[in-house]
């Protein structure tokens, strides 16, 4: 199980979050602009990265709000969590990404 | 090839069981081949069964990172079935379920297919006019599948608990030609034929990029053993599908997620069928070997890390115990996770992609093992023709694109 910090109420366990997908995905200003391509990439395709994942996360059994974090897929580990609406940070942890692989 | 008999063991016996030969080759790869395999699972290595056995190609190549059937094909839970709702998902299926009925004669291979039946539960009322409803579209589809009472299904499966139970079953829909299959054994079966019929399997190589010419098209992978040319290269890699079709330049509708199951100690024979539930979340078999074979639903988040979390599997287990409190005693022995690639509708894609020469065969999620024989079949055809077959034409790339989604999502009311 994970240990995420929420931004807001800091270190919990993973059962009182709910996973929320790839982060920093804005949807369209304009969507009626778009090619079927352009949506498609917007609500399907994903980095699914082998390594650091920017990703969302919501405290439901707790604030209740939406944050985001800076994961390693291959070894679980969570660098960093940061409000939303931040931009994605820099890797303070470089000795971390593709440990375990 | 030397063949497997009844008489062969009985002759080698004679001998002392010492003229045995390897079941396959360990070759270099060569310069070139017509087509490249990315990934020796299941799925890539009925590809290249297929294309050589139905499309005279022989000059074949699946490569894989680690060794043959390492991946997903010894990980997962050995299920087969067909019981899917919509017509495209059901003849998919289907035709898979059609192939492993003949499977251990067709590669002279003991794949252990077992019609044991495939029950799914219902525990309330939505689950059985969801599970009716799939039993009357399953048959129209020509897929075996029945509604059983609560009774009934007691009597199908004797040791399960059907009344003391917080959600107590009310019946269930049960697939007879469902079952298990011997998961090694499909990919050892397909391996063996594969390479009788010229195919190399080269384990111990990892792909480390894709390279295209100037017009875009496939001219080969780039591997931790060299350059290896070949105009088609179909990528069969399962968790790992992003991050190859990635060299190619493409992003692919896939998250990865981890998918945990676990084995109890072996006990003697208890329990005679499969069994689903997707209300309280577990499904269990009895492998051969009497181990009893549970898993579950994914963990909450992607991860490439082949491990999940406690409270995921002792949730799953909270279930068994709910439906069979007699395995309350048993021991669990080891437990593992794979990492399968889940589309957005939760269908796989068999297709062509928009790189000529580029076959994609993914998304296969939580249930790619059922298919084995019909994805590898379909795809082989995929790639020898360059045109789906038409039991994979609605399983495109595209479909994303213009909205023609199979959505079994929703549909398959099961964790499948």
């Amino acid at each position: 199980m994970l240990i995420i910090t929420c931004p807001w109420c800091g270190a919990r366990p993973e059962t009182e979050f709910r996973y929320g997908g790839e982060a920093h995905i804005a949807r369209p200003a304009d969507p009626s602009a778009l090619t079927d391509q352009e949506w498609a990439d917007f609500l399907y395709n994903r980095t699914n990265p082998k390594g650091l994942h920017a990703e969302r996360w919501r405290h439901i059994h707790g604030c209740g709000r939406y944050f985001n974090a800076l994961r390693d897929t291959v070894s679980d580990f969570l660098v960093t969590t940061y409000k939303a609406g931040e931009p994605r940070p820099e890797n303070s942890r470089p000795d971390v990404e593709g440990s375990g692989r | 090839m030397q063949k497997f008999s009844g008489f062969e063991l009985f002759r080698r016996a004679l001998g002392g069981h010492k003229s045995w030969q390897p079941q396959w080759r360990n070759p270099e790869p060569k310069a070139e081949y017509d087509v490249v395999i990315v990934g020796a699972g299941g799925h890539g290595l009925a590809c290249a069964y297929y294309l050589a056995k139905e499309h005279g190609i022989t000059n074949v190549a699946v490569i894989e990172r680690g060794w043959l059937g390492g991946g997903n094909t010894g990980r997962n839970t050995t299920i087969v079935r067909s019981n899917y709702l919509f017509d495209e998902s059901a003849a998919l299926y289907e035709h898979a379920v059609k192939l492993w009925e003949g499977l251990s004669q067709d590669l002279n291979y003991n794949v252990m297919y077992s019609a044991r039946g495939v029950l799914m539960l219902a525990h309330n009322h939505h689950d059985e006019i969801s599970f009716k409803r799939h039993v009357h579209a399953n048959r129209l589809n020509g897929v075996d599948n029945e509604w059983l009472n609560a009774e009934q299904v007691k009597e199908f499966c004797p040791p399960l608990n059907i009344k003391s139970m917080r959600y107590p079953i009310i019946g269930g829909a049960l697939q007879r030609r469902g079952g298990t299959a011997r998961h090694d054994a499909v990919a050892w079966g397909f391996a063996r034929a594969a390479d009788s019929r010229g195919v190399d399997i080269i384990q111990n190589c990892e792909v480390k990029g894709i390279r295209r010419g100037p017009d875009g098209a496939v001219e080969g992978v780039e591997t931790s053993r060299g350059f290896i040319r070949a105009k088609k290269v179909g990528v069969s890699a399962a968790g790992h599908t992003s991050v190859v079709m990635a060299m190619a330049g493409l992003r692919m509708p896939l998250e990865s997620y981890p998918l945990q199951a676990l084995v109890s100690e072996p006990v003697k024979p208890a329990f005679p069928t499969v069994v689903m539930s997707n209300t309280i979340h577990a499904y269990i078999s009895q492998s051969d070997k009497g181990e009893m074979v549970i898993g579950a639903g994914t963990d909450a988040y992607t991860s490439y890390s082949q491990r999940g979390a406690l409270h995921i599997a002792a949730h799953t287990l909270d279930a068994i115990c709910e439906l069979v409190p007699q395995f309350r005693r048993l021991r669990m022995l080891r437990n593992w996770g794979g990492i399968v690639d889940v589309t957005p509708d939760r269908s796989p894609i068999i297709a062509k992609t928009p790189v000529p020469g580029l076959y994609v065969n993914c998304g296969w999620g939580t249930g790619g093992f059922k298919a084995t024989p019909g994805s590898g079949h379909v795809f082989a055809h995929t790639i020898a023709r360059d045109a789906p077959h038409a039991i994979n034409a609605p399983f495109t790339l595209e479909r994303f694109r213009d909205g023609f989604l199979i959505d079994e999502a929703a549909a398959a009311a099961v964790a499948h």
